[in-house]
């Protein structure tokens, strides 16, 4: 936005982060197990997974705030394991608010280049013009408890972003938000992202923010990256029940699997991820893969939600499994109704039955 | 008491609903200054009997101005000089000290609770120790300790800090916890590493004016226990304050008592200044 015509925040050239088998212990308890991630200069990327999955410990590692035990993570290829934080040149915006209490929210922008040792009349200039891209200008003497959450991580993010940072990371500096404020500033971390050309890991348990955010998303499971690529890949084709579960919604329905292909009540689909063994299994299906259709699986409908731009129904199978259907707002079906379903023909998930 | 007054109010509304309810609740507001009065009286009566006492004339019972001005007479420097030693040595020793919580207690705190922090429960005990010995009993240990201190650095009045070092450490401990406590240390000190700063820039820009309130609190705690320490200095047969009234008390009581009020007028300034800096850190303004 207006930083492009500025000259003093120039868009820093993004610089490309590898981890390569990185792993972390906690006292014999494995935090990370072998990640292996690149992010490409300027990339966005959203490390998505639930709590105590690694997250934090992944980015604390890439920042240098924690050590790792094996692996290596370079930026620019250089090996940055022995580069204390102070000098590992990121940028950081944290979960809980970080704002230093006793410096107004200038003070606090200013804070990076005084470290930097930049002199005044220059550093007070470039924290108003980082101070302006969050859109804060006229917040820059007030104390973070004079803030709202939303303008607190606001000032961090210029803060962070104020020393042209080779990387940004960012974890969870949303969640403590409300809803509407959550997307109000997601946007925008996007938009002064794009602006400014920084390479960025965020980090989010959030898998709506995760896919509204990220050039890709990695999405991790107990240590490991699962799966990663954009969020489309992700959410049409996830490889794992996991990551089917994980990202959107889907149905859980009991197939088998024959010849490479689900079978489910008579439908036959191709499956996504590794190849297994013929045999039962759980197929992972999106419910606007589902269908009313005049004929098919026969179904009686349990009851409506109405979602604003669509509306979703769950129907009951035969076999009693539950199963929703995601359809336009003008379809009313009525509980008890008697109805068909079919499935689109796109390839699913599929797991091992519990 | 003084550290938390802050949040006494937020207190009082959830307790004055809670009253019809709860037993065991906040006193009502009458109980309140019954209990108030009669302990400010108990505490009161000495006090204002020492005030009435430095003005009698001890012969013929009349009121007198004489013992006070006695203070200013060309000859009291001469006449008090063991007095006024005994308040030098004080002074320093209460200096001392400060700069001993300062220089030792506080870093340690900082290094524990930033680095260390399963040594935080050992810390607090080792800090707690000293309030459960008794000054008789820490002298006994100490009196061996102090013939080597002696030995190695001189006689001279300071090196009896090291022991106010130690009877100080659990009030100064209490009030730089209490102040660490109340604020997110760990994410301020990561959020300015993140920023570029060594340690250094950390400690003395970020948690130093974070912590001033605590710091504050400890060393005036600390000044307040030395200058009324007398057990210690008396057993060890060293001269300060506490010991100089006693003696001075034997020959001139009226001097004795005035000195005791000075001191305790100077360390209720002290507790009020606690109580101030205390309410005007930036704490004590609603979070928003
Ligand atoms: N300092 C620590 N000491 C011990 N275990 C930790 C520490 N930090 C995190 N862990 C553990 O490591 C795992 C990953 O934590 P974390 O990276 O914070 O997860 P996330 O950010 O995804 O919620 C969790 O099981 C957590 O309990
Ligand atoms: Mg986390």
């Amino acid at each position: 936005m207006t930083l492009l015509s500025t000259p003093t925040i120039a868009p820093p050239t993004g610089a490309t982060v590898e981890l390569v088998g990185v792993v972390k212990d906690y006292a014999g308890h494995r935090a990370l197990s072998g990640i292996d991630l690149t992010i490409a200069p300027g990339e966005f990327i959203a490390l998505l997974g639930p709590s105590g999955c690694g997250k934090t410990t992944a980015l604390r590692a890439l920042s240098g705030l924690e050590q790792v035990d094996q692996g290596r993570i370079l930026i620019d290829g250089e090996n940055v394991a022995d580069v204390p934080v102070n000098r590992r040149d990121i940028g950081m915006v944290f979960q809980s608010y970080s704002l230093f209490p006793h410096m107004t929210s200038l003070e606090n922008v200013e804070f990076g280049l005084r470290m930097r040792k930049v002199g005044a009349a220059d550093r007070k200039r470039r924290a108003r013009e980082a101070l302006e891209m969050v859109g804060l200008s006229e917040k820059s003497a007030q104390y973070a408890h004079q803030l709202s959450g939303g303008q607190q991580q606001r000032v961090a993010l210029a803060r962070a972003l104020v020393t042209r940072p080779r990387v940004l990371l960012l974890d969870e500096p949303l969640s403590a938000l409300d809803a509407k404020v959550r997307v109000q500033l997601r946007d925008e971390i996007r938009r002064i992202q794009t602006d400014l050309g920084i390479t960025t890991l965020f980090v989010t348990h959030d898998q709506e923010e995760a896919l509204a955010v990220a050039d890709r998303v990695a999405v991790m499971r107990e240590g490991r990256i699962e799966q990663i690529g954009s969020p489309e890949e992700l959410y049409t084709a996830p490889l794992t029940p996991f990551v089917a579960n994980f990202v959107g919604l889907s149905n859980r329905i009991e197939a088998e699997l024959v010849g490479g292909a689900v079978v489910i009540h008579g439908q036959r689909i191709e499956s996504l991820g590794e190849r297994r063994a013929d045999g039962p299994v759980v197929a992972f299906i999106r419910p606007e893969d589902v269908a009313f259709a005049p004929t098919g699986i026969a179904a009686v409908v349990v009851g409506s939600t109405f979602l604003g731009s669509l509306r979703r129904t769950q129907v009951r199978l035969a076999d009693n499994s539950l199963l929703m259907v995601q359809h336009e707002v003008g379809v009313h079906p009525a509980p008890g109704e008697r109805v068909a379903v079919s499935f689109a023909a796109r390839p699913v998930a599929v797991g091992p039955r519990a | 008491m003084m550290v938390s007054a802050g949040t006494l109010p937020g207190r009082d509304k959830t307790s004055r609903v809670s009253n019809a309810t709860r037993v065991g609740a906040e006193p009502s507001r009458t109980a309140r200054a019954v209990i108030l009065g009669v302990v400010g009286v108990v505490f009161a009566i000495p006090i204002v009997g020492m005030i009435i006492f430095t003005f009698r004339d001890g012969l013929t019972g009349t009121y007198t101005l004489d013992h006070w001005t006695g203070l200013f007479a060309p000859d009291a420097a001469r006449t008090y000089r063991n007095l006024f030693t005994a308040i030098g040595n004080s002074l320093t020793l209460a200096a001392v000290t400060v700069a001993i919580v300062l220089v030792l207690l506080l870093p340690t705190m900082l290094l524990v609770h930033l680095q260390f922090p399963r040594l935080r429960r050992v810390l607090e005990f080792i800090c707690i120790i000293p309030i459960t010995v008794p000054a008789v009993v820490l002298v006994v240990g100490l009196a061996p300790v102090y013939s080597i201190v002696v030995r190695t650095f001189g006689g001279s009045i300071w090196t009896l800090a090291f022991a106010y070092g130690i009877t100080v450490l659990p009030f100064a401990y209490r009030a730089i916890q209490s102040n660490l406590e109340s604020v997110d240390v760990i994410t301020l000190s990561e959020a300015a590493r993140s920023l570029g700063a060594n340690w250094f820039s950390v400690t003395w820009r970020v948690l130093l004016p974070n912590l001033r309130r605590g710091v504050l609190a400890a060393s005036f705690i600390s000044v307040a226990v030395v200058l009324g320490e007398f057990t210690i200095a008396s057993l060890l047969n060293r001269v300060n304050l506490q010991t100089a009234l006693l003696q001075v008390s034997q020959s001139d009581p009226y001097v004795a008592v005035i000195f005791s009020l000075l001191a305790l007028a100077f360390a209720f300034v002290l507790l009020l200044l606690i109580g101030r800096f205390g309410s005007t850190g930036r704490d004590r303004s609603p979070s928003a």
